[in-house]
C-alpha cells in the first residue's frame, strides 16, 4: 500500500469511527434529556420561574375519577387501546356568577359525569345530578367522550353539547338552574363515534353552529359489534373513519345537517378541531387534526362553503397522528399559529408535534411553516391535549401538553406488537381480530406531561416536572382557567381511567395581567370567533374565543393576557364575528373586563 | 462455502465506470420508481430533501473514496441505491441522520473489509447503526405506504423479475418461504394471529429488504447452496429477535449474520487458494 493511500485509509477509518461515536453519543445525551428533568422543589421553582403548579384536588373537593369504556368481548384483547379516550374537561360559568366551573365526562356505561360548581371559597361542589347532566352514560345511549359549552339560543347562558360514542346530546341551560335535554327534534344524529366537537358560527349569522368530527364509523356500536373490521385501513393513509357533521343552527332549537353542502365530505379519523379566522377574511376557518392521516385545513368561503387547503397551505402534507389543535400567538406578532400534537416514541415513531406559523395570510390560500423544532416544542411523547396560556404572566404564551397513551399493569411494551400490524396491508390492519393481545402491556405509558415555558419571542424551555410534582397519568384533555379569580391561569388535566389533576397556579412574581370576557349582541352571545389583540410595551398579542379547543376540552371563556412587569396597556382591539371592531385605550390592568358588543348595525 | 473466483474491489453486478452492462441500472431505476410512485400517490416521504441529501452524500462519498483509496472511478449505481435506501428506510425530524447514515454506509465498504472485500451490505450497516444507536433521532420505516393490494402486487412482480434476472431469485424466495413458515411458528408460540405475524412482509420495509439488501451482489456468499443456507440463517435470527420484540429484526439479523457468513466465505476461499497454490508448487 502506498504511503498516501495508507494515509487516506487511516483518515477514512478515523472519520468512520468518529461518526459512529458521535452519533451514538449525541443520541445518548439527548435520551437522558428527553426522559425528564431534575425534580426541583416548589421553592426553587417559584424562585426561578415565578410560578408552581400544585395539585389541588383534595382542597378543591374534586374527587372525580374517569372510567374507560367497556367494549364488545371481541375487542377484549385490545381493549386498553380502543378504550383509551373519553376523559375530557370543559370549563364553563354555567350559572353566570363570575366564577369558572368544571365539567368532566365519564366513559363507562352507568358511570356519571361531574359538573363542579365553584363555591368561591377554593372548593367545588359536584352538582351534575341536580343540574341533570350526570347520568348521561346509560346503557343503550353510548358513553361520553367530551363536552363543549356554547349559548346556541343567545339567552345569556351557556348550553351543553355532549358528544359520545353513542347518542349525542344537547342540553339547554335554563337560567343556570337546570340543564334540560333538548336532543329530541333538534336534528342531531342518532349515533356517532366522536371525540371532537366545537361550537362555531361559520356564517357569522349570530347563531352558534356545530361541527362534529367522527372517529369510528357512525354505524359501529363499540359495545356491540357486528364484526371486527372496525380498525383504520392504514396507519398513515386511513380514510375509513367516521363522517364529519356540520350543523347549521336554524334558530329555533333545530340544527340542519349542511355537511355535504359545505364540502366537509372526508372520512378521516378526526380527533380534534379548532376554529379561527386564519386568513383575515372575517370568517372562521376549520383546522381538523386527524389520526392515521394528514391534518385538514378548511378555509371558509365567506360562510357559503369550505374548501380543504391542507396540502396547499403546508399543514396537510405529512401524515402523522393528529391528536389535538390549539391556537397560539407565541411570538407576540398578533398572528395565530396552530399547534397540533402527534406521537414521538424514540426509536420507533418520531412524528414530532407541529407549530404552524402563518407565512402568508392570503385570503384564498394561506401558507404555514412548521416551526415546532425551532421553537423547541416538537418532541413531547404520545401527546394528546394541549393548551397555550401565559402561566407566569410574563407576556408570552406558554404551552402545556398532556402525554401518555397506555400505562399498563406491567411495563412491558406493546410497541413491537403494534408495529407488526401497522406495517401491514389494510386487509390485516383493518380487522381488530388480527391485532395481537395486549396482555396488560404498556404503550408509551408512564409519561410526564410537558410544560414548555416561552422564554421570549417563541423560544421555549422544557420545565416539565420542574414546576409541578412528577405525574405520569395517561393525560388526555387539558384546560386552562382562572379557577379562583386571582389573575393567573390554573391548569386542569383529565386523565384516562384515572383522577384528573387540578393544578393551582401558585404565583410569585410581580407580573401584571388583564382579562377580557366578551359577550356578543349582534354576534353570537358567546362571542365565539371574536379576537382580542392587546398592545403593550411594543408587543401585540392576539387571542381568540373558541367553542372548544385542544383535545376533548374547552378553556375558560374569558381571555387572559400576561403583561410582564409593564403596568400599562396601550390599546386593545376587539374584532367581533359580526364584523365590527371595538377599540379600548389605556384599560385598567390586573382586572377582568366584561365587554359587551356594541350594537352598531 | 467458498468464493468461486477472485474478485476485485468493485462489487459484483456493478461493473467499473464506463463498462456497459445495462442491467446494472435496472435496480436503481426500480427503486426510484417505487419511491416516486409512493411519493406521488401516498406522500411517503416527509420531504424530498432528506432523500436527496442521502443520495448526494452517498454518491459523493463513493466518488471520493474510490478515487483516493482505489485510484479508480466506480459505477455509481450501488451508491445510488445505498443513498436512496437510507433516505427511505430511516425517519427523522432532523436532517443530519440521513447524511450520517449514508456516509457511514459508504465508509463501511472501505473501512470494514476482509481480504479487500467489504463484509456488510452498506445500507444495512448504516441503517442498522442509526436505528440501534440513535433512537432519539431516528425511527424506521415501519408502516405501509398505501392501502391498495394492486400497487403492492406490481412492486412484488417487478421486484421478483429483477432478482430473477440478477440470478438471486432463490435468495428472495427462500427468505419469503422461511419468513412465512417462521411466522406460523411464531403465531403458535405467541398466540397471535398468523396474519399479524405475516403482516410485516406486506409492508414496504420488507420490499426494500428482500429486493435490495439480502440480494446485494457485493455481500452475498458464493454458491447457490450457501446463499440459501445463509438467508435461512438470517430468517432464523430474525425469528429469534422478533420473539424478543425487536421491531427492526430483519435489519439487525442481516447485520449479524451477513458479515460472519461473508467472512467465512472469504476465509474459506483464501484457504482453498493457498492449498491449490501449495499443491501446484509441490507438483
Amino acid at each position: 500500500m502506498r504511503g498516501s493511500n495508507r494515509l487516506f485509509k487511516t483518515l477514512a477509518t478515523i472519520l468512520f469511527v468518529a461518526l459512529l461515536v458521535c452519533s451514538a453519543l449525541l443520541s445518548y445525551i439527548n435520551a437522558n434529556h428527553f426522559n425528564g428533568n431534575t425534580l426541583q422543589t416548589k421553592e426553587k421553582a417559584l424562585e426561578k420561574y415565578g410560578f408552581y403548579l400544585e395539585p389541588d384536588n383534595k382542597d378543591a373537593n374534586i374527587n372525580f375519577r374517569h372510567l374507560s369504556p367497556l367494549l364488545d368481548p371481541r375487542l377484549k384483547h385490545i381493549e386498553p387501546q380502543i378504550a383509551s379516550m373519553g376523559a375530557s374537561v370543559s370549563i364553563v360559568d354555567f350559572d353566570n356568577d363570575g366564577w369558572n366551573d368544571i365539567y368532566f365526562t365519564n366513559s363507562r356505561t352507568g358511570s356519571q359525569n361531574a359538573l363542579y360548581r365553584n363555591l368561591h371559597n377554593g372548593k367545588f361542589e359536584n352538582v351534575a345530578t341536580q343540574m341533570g347532566v350526570a347520568d348521561v352514560n346509560k346503557k343503550g345511549t353510548g358513553v361520553s367522550m367530551g363536552a363543549v359549552w356554547g349559548d346556541y339560543d343567545n339567552d345569556g347562558y351557556e348550553d351543553l353539547f355532549l358528544y359520545k360514542w353513542g347518542k349525542p346530546e344537547l342540553f339547554h341551560n335554563e337560567g343556570g338552574k337546570k340543564l334540560v335535554n333538548v336532543t329530541e327534534g333538534s336534528g342531531l344524529p342518532k349515533w356517532i363515534n366522536s371525540n371532537s366537537a366545537i361550537w362555531v358560527d361559520f356564517d357569522n349569522d349570530g347563531l352558534l353552529d356545530l361541527f362534529i368530527g367522527g372517529y369510528y364509523k357512525e354505524d359501529i356500536d363499540l359495545s356491540n359489534l357486528k364484526n371486527t373490521k372496525i380498525m383504520p385501513e392504514s396507519f398513515r393513509y386511513a380514510n375509513n373513519g367516521g363522517r364529519k357533521y356540520l350543523f347549521k343552527n336554524m334558530g329555533n332549537g333545530k340544527f340542519k345537517d349542511v355537511t355535504a353542502q359545505y364540502g366537509l365530505n372526508s372520512t378521516k379519523w378526526v380527533l380534534a378541531a379548532g376554529a379561527a379566522d386564519l386568513n383575515g377574511d372575517g370568517y372562521p376557518d376549520l383546522v381538523v387534526a386527524d389520526d392515521y392521516n394528514v391534518d385538514e385545513l378548511y378555509i371558509n368561503q365567506k360562510g357559503k362553503r369550505f374548501v380543504e387547503m391542507g396540502r396547499l397551505s403546508g399543514i396537510g402534507t405529512i401524515p402523522k397522528s393528529g391528536m389535538s389543535v390549539a391556537f397560539g400567538d407565541i411570538d407576540n406578532s398578533a398572528k395565530l399559529g396552530i399547534y397540533t400534537t402527534n406521537i414521538t416514541e424514540p426509536g420507533i415513531l418520531i412524528q414530532g408535534n407541529n407549530y404552524w406559523k402563518p407565512t402568508s395570510q392570503q385570503m384564498q390560500a394561506p401558507k404555514f411553516a412548521n416551526l415546532a423544532q425551532l421553537a423547541g416544542i416538537d418532541n413531547a411523547g404520545w401527546s394528546y391535549g394541549e393548551q397555550f396560556g401565559d402561566l407566569n404572566n410574563d407576556g408570552y404564551m406558554d404551552l402545556y401538553v398532556a402525554n401518555g397513551f397506555i400505562s399498563g399493569k406491567n411495563r412491558a411494551s406493546y410497541w413491537y406488537d403494534y408495529s407488526k400490524v401497522t406495517g401491514g396491508n389494510s386487509a390485516i390492519i383493518g380487522d381488530a381480530a388480527n391485532w395481537p393481545d395486549m396482555q396488560g402491556k404498556s404503550q408509551s405509558g408512564y409519561q410526564q406531561d410537558k410544560i414548555w415555558l416561552n422564554n421570549s419571542e417563541g423560544l421555549f424551555e422544557d420545565v416539565s416536572d420542574k414546576v409541578c410534582p412528577p405525574a405520569t397519568y395517561d393525560g388526555r384533555a387539558v384546560a386552562m382557567a382562572d379557577l379562583w379569580n386571582r389573575g393567573v391561569l390554573d391548569v386542569i388535566v383529565a386523565n384516562q381511567n384515572n383522577i384528573p389533576l387540578v393544578y393551582k397556579n401558585i404565583s410569585r412574581n410581580n407580573n401584571h395581567w388583564i382579562d377580557f370576557d366578551l359577550h356578543g349582541t349582534v354576534s353570537n352571545a358567546s362571542a365565539i370567533g371574536a379576537t382580542v389583540e392587546v398592545q403593550w410595551a411594543g408587543k401585540k398579542q392576539l387571542q381568540v374565543v373558541t367553542g372548544g379547543i385542544g383535545f376533548s376540552s374547552q378553556n375558560q371563556h374569558r381571555l387572559h393576557f400576561g403583561l410582564g412587569n409593564t403596568a400599562k396597556v396601550d390599546r386593545v382591539l376587539i374584532h367581533w364575528p359580526a364584523g365590527e371592531t371595538d377599540e379600548i385605550t389605556d384599560p385598567e390592568i390586573d382586572k377582568l373586563h366584561n365587554i359587551k358588543e356594541q350594537k352598531k348595525r | 462455502m467458498q468464493a468461486t473466483k477472485s474478485e476485485n474491489l468493485t462489487e459484483v453486478g456493478t461493473p467499473p465506470f464506463g463498462k456497459k452492462d445495462y442491467f446494472t441500472y435496472v435496480p436503481p431505476v426500480f427503486i426510484t420508481l417505487i419511491l416516486l410512485a409512493g411519493q406521488i400517490f401516498f406522500g411517503i416521504l416527509d420531504n424530498f430533501l432528506n432523500v436527496v441529501l442521502a443520495i448526494a452524500t452517498s454518491i459523493v462519498a463513493e466518488v471520493i473514496l474510490a478515487k483516493v483509496l482505489l485510484g479508480t472511478r466506480k459505477n455509481l449505481a450501488s451508491a445510488y441505491i445505498t443513498g436512496i435506501s437510507c433516505g427511505i428506510l430511516i425517519r427523522s425530524n432532523v436532517v443530519w441522520p440521513y447524511v450520517v447514515a449514508a456516509l457511514l454506509s459508504i465508509l463501511s465498504k472501505y473501512v470494514l473489509q476482509y481480504k479487500g472485500r467489504h463484509l456488510w451490505n452498506p445500507s444495512n450497516f448504516g441503517v442498522s447503526w442509526m436505528l440501534f444507536m440513535t433512537p432519539v433521532y431516528v425511527a424506521g420505516l415501519s408502516m405501509q405506504w398505501g392501502n391498495y393490494v394492486l400497487p403492492m402486487c406490481i412492486i412484488w412482480v417487478l421486484g421478483l423479475g429483477i432478482v430473477y434476472r440478477a440470478k438471486k431469485l432463490h435468495i428472495t424466495i427462500t427468505y419469503i418461504a422461511s419468513f412465512i413458515v417462521l411466522a406460523y411458528v411464531r403465531s403458535i408460540i405467541t398466540g397471535d394471529a398468523f396474519l399479524a405475524e405475516l403482516s410485516p412482509l406486506t409492508g414496504p420495509m420488507y420490499q426494500l429488504f428482500i429486493f435490495f439488501m439480502i440480494t446485494d451482489p457485493g455481500t452475498v456468499v458464493s454458491g447457490k447452496k450457501w446463499q440459501i443456507i445463509v438467508v435461512i440463517l438470517v430468517a432464523l435470527v430474525e425469528f429469534a429477535l422478533r420473539l424478543q420484540g425487536v421491531i427492526y429484526a430483519p435489519f439487525f439479523a442481516l447485520f449479524l449474520v451477513g458479515p460472519i457468513a461473508k467472512f467465512i466465505d472469504l476465509r474459506t476461499a483464501s484457504l482453498h487458494k493457498s492449498q491449490s497454490q501449495s499443491v501446484l508448487v509441490k507438483s
